[in-house]
């Protein structure tokens, strides 16, 4: 499937700017941003129940925004499950079967052999009789997910499929959609709010913002590697900042890099630092900041540092592994030296705050480099 | 025991404020709902039963029934295709001008029945705007059957409209949206999901406006003529017989439009006991 230009607009602002996106055959895909972002916008486009103001998605070769929504063959699981309120979960199953044309109309045992089946699918067999008020969030969400099926779609869209659920139910439910979608290779997108769902879930997320999108990328990738500003403060934590250029470094008070990869012109820079990328430094010789300790938050197996920078006048996050909180004797109120291993940094011109994607630096400490996924040396302290 | 005797004194003034409200609302109900109803059979059977068949089986009651009867019969199917339109209009789409079908909607409940009558004069009397034009083709509109369907399908225009938008509007168009993703035609669509889902309101919405359509006296007053055994329905039959100090003859035909009323509500309250179920599934979460 390629998507290609999209842009609708409504009343004052554009829902998509542009949009492309290109989906291969059984790929999970999801449409990650903030409420407003366009991405349930793309959704109902895909879904035939919005039209774009340009461009044009093409799906196995033809022109898909040129058929009506029922000739779609998409299936489509709403957050408010939007069920038929009126019809038994079995009935609502069949829906999609009941309304073709009698020549592709299923017979009367295939249907309810089919609705059977479903049901078991989604482990509900016992409930086929009642009515959508009769059952809790987490089932109305698998009759829905059933009743989208029972078509037989080429194409699964799902809008916050767990939006509505409680955090236990939304876990197992999430489990089951990736099992079903790996027995199934049916090509699904899903749109999402809740990053840690697009990265457990899908095989790629594409971050929507502003009706734009601004990566598309492996979770893993989107992570590691995030490519804009948005992504750096939309995907996972991070702590900003910001760096001036004096020297021939780059430097945020006692804190400094060598030269960066760009050409003159450019005052400052914004950094962005996983909490897991800022360490101790043990290296005197090296620049660093001056940080007291001021909490230390157990937070399962990870513990966030709150580290308070006197001359930033800013608290930086760092995090470390819960097991070796007792052996690196950290206790609140004591003064560190830290500095980052790890820092991704834009910068910008003199006089506009707007950061430039497009010369964005990926910078890592010399000591860093080997390790993919960079962990600070422990025991952090030595002292 | 402790509780028991700690939750007596707060209990006992409770529960005599709770009995009190309840009587003085079965006394409002009685003085100004069910003693008048009792006074129109009663007035009706003053000299007997067969004075009061005879009264009804007059050829000009019996034109009144069949008058009222065609005229609701009209007006009603009317309001119901234009009441399902204008709630789907205004529940499903953004448009231009949607507020002002919105007061357009309702101004048969803000505007006098009479005034409504009156334009109607207006309008098609002779000496009206088109007056000259329909003599001349010789259509009747005011003072015959067409003008009564008119004014009662203006006066009971806002009732199923009204009792649809709200439950259309809270509803949403998701299921619709479900159901045309599914594969759903247009009529589909409409007859298996958007009908069923509104079925409860639209019949109260009928119920009530067929009431109003039966009952409805001042504009078709205006536009009838009061042209006996031709253009008075049952309103209008009741009032003339009284104006002749004809009382017993116009409680009969009270009486008849009282008895419909209670049908009405006799069937309403059957048809909610009958789908209990059907209606505890449509509660508000059900969605």
């Amino acid at each position: 499937m390629q998507i290609s230009n999209l842009t609708r607009r409504f009343t004052g602002f554009a829902a998509l700017d542009h949009v492309s996106l290109s989906i291969a055959p059984d790929e999970f895909v999801a449409l990650l941003g903030p409420s407003g972002s366009g991405k349930t916008t793309l959704l109902r486009i895909l879904a035939g129940l919005d039209y774009p103001d340009g461009g044009s998605v093409e799906h196995e070769g033809t022109d898909f925004l040129a058929a009506p929504a029922r000739k779609r063959n998409v299936g489509l699981v709403f957050q408010h499950y939007a069920l038929f309120r009126h019809l038994s979960v079995r009935e609502n199953i069949a829906f999609g079967l009941r309304v073709r044309p009698w020549r592709k109309r299923p017979r009367r045992r295939e249907i309810t052999e089919r609705v059977r089946q479903l049901l078991r699918r989604v482990q509900l067999e016992e409930h086929g009789d009642r009515y959508p008020a009769q059952l809790s969030g987490g089932q109305r969400q698998r009759v829905a997910l059933a009743r989208a099926l029972a078509v037989e779609p080429g194409l699964l869209l799902l809008d916050e499929p767990f939006g509505a659920l409680d955090a236990q139910v939304r876990v197992t439910l999430r489990r089951w959609l990736r099992e079903l979608h790996d027995e199934s290779r049916l090509t699904t997108i899903f749109v999402t709010h809740d990053q840690e769902e697009a990265l457990e879930l899908a095989d790629r997320i594409a971050v929507m913002n502003k009706g734009r999108i601004e990566q598309v990328d492996t979770p893993e990738a989107l992570y590691q590697h995030p490519a804009t500003p948005f992504v750096c403060e939309f995907i996972g934590k991070v702590s900003k900042v910001p760096l001036l250029y004096r020297h021939g470094r780059l430097a945020a008070s006692e804190w400094s890099l060598p030269k960066p990869p760009w050409a003159d012109g450019y005052a400052a820079a914004m950094a962005y630092i996983r909490p897991e990328h800022l360490c101790v430094e043990h290296d005197e010789t090296r620049p660093a900041w001056n940080a007291r300790l001021r909490h230390i938050y157990l937070a399962g197996s990870v513990t966030h540092l709150d580290l308070h920078v006197a001359s930033l006048d800013h608290s930086l996050e760092a995090d470390i592994a819960s097991e070796e909180l007792a052996s690196l004797g950290l206790r609140p109120g004591m003064d560190l030296r830290i500095s980052p291993r790890r820092a991704i940094i834009f910068p910008h011109r003199h006089g506009n705050s707007d950061l430039i994607s497009e010369l964005r630096w990926e910078w890592r400490d010399a000591r860093d480099e080997g390790a993919e996924a960079s962990t600070c040396p422990t025991p952090i302290l030595s002292t | 025991m402790n509780t028991i005797a700690l939750s007596r004194p707060g209990a006992r003034p409770r529960r005599m404020v709770h009995a009190a409200l309840v009587l003085v609302a079965m006394a409002f109900l009685l003085v100004f709902l069910l003693f008048p109803l009792a006074v129109v059979f009663a007035e009706g059977l003053r000299q007997g039963v067969a004075a009061y068949l005879a009264s009804i089986a007059q050829p000009e009651a019996r034109a009144a029934i069949l008058l009222t009867l065609l005229v609701a019969g009209i007006a009603v199917p009317l309001n119901l295709v234009f009441g399902v339109t204008a709630a789907w209009l205004m529940a499903r789409f953004q448009f231009a001008g949607k507020a002002l079908l919105g007061t357009i909607i309702d101004i048969p409940f803000s505007v006098s029945p009479v005034i409504s009558g009156l334009i109607y004069v207006l309008m098609f009397g002779a000496q009206g705007w088109f007056g000259p034009w329909l003599e001349a083709h010789g259509i009747r509109i005011v003072f015959a059957m067409p003008g009564l369907v008119l004014a009662t399908v203006f006066v009971t225009l806002p009732f199923v409209a009204r009792e649809l938008i709200p439950l259309m509007q809270s509803q949403g168009a998701e299921e619709d949206e479900a159901a045309r993703v599914l594969g759903a035609s247009g009529w589909q669509m409409f007859f298996r999901v958007t009908l069923p889902n509104i079925r409860w309101a639209l019949l109260y919405g009928v119920l009530l406006c067929n009431a109003r359509a039966m009952g409805e006296f001042g504009a078709v007053s205006v536009v009838s003529g009061h042209i006996r055994g031709l253009t008075t329905t049952m309103p209008l039959e009741v009032e003339m017989r009284y104006n002749e100090y004809d009382y017993v003859g116009a409680f009969a035909v009270a009486s008849l439009l009282a008895l419909l009323a209670l049908v009405t509500l006799a069937i309403k309250s059957l048809l909610e006991w009958r789908y209990a179920d059907a209606l505890a599934a449509h509660a508000p979460g059900g969605h």
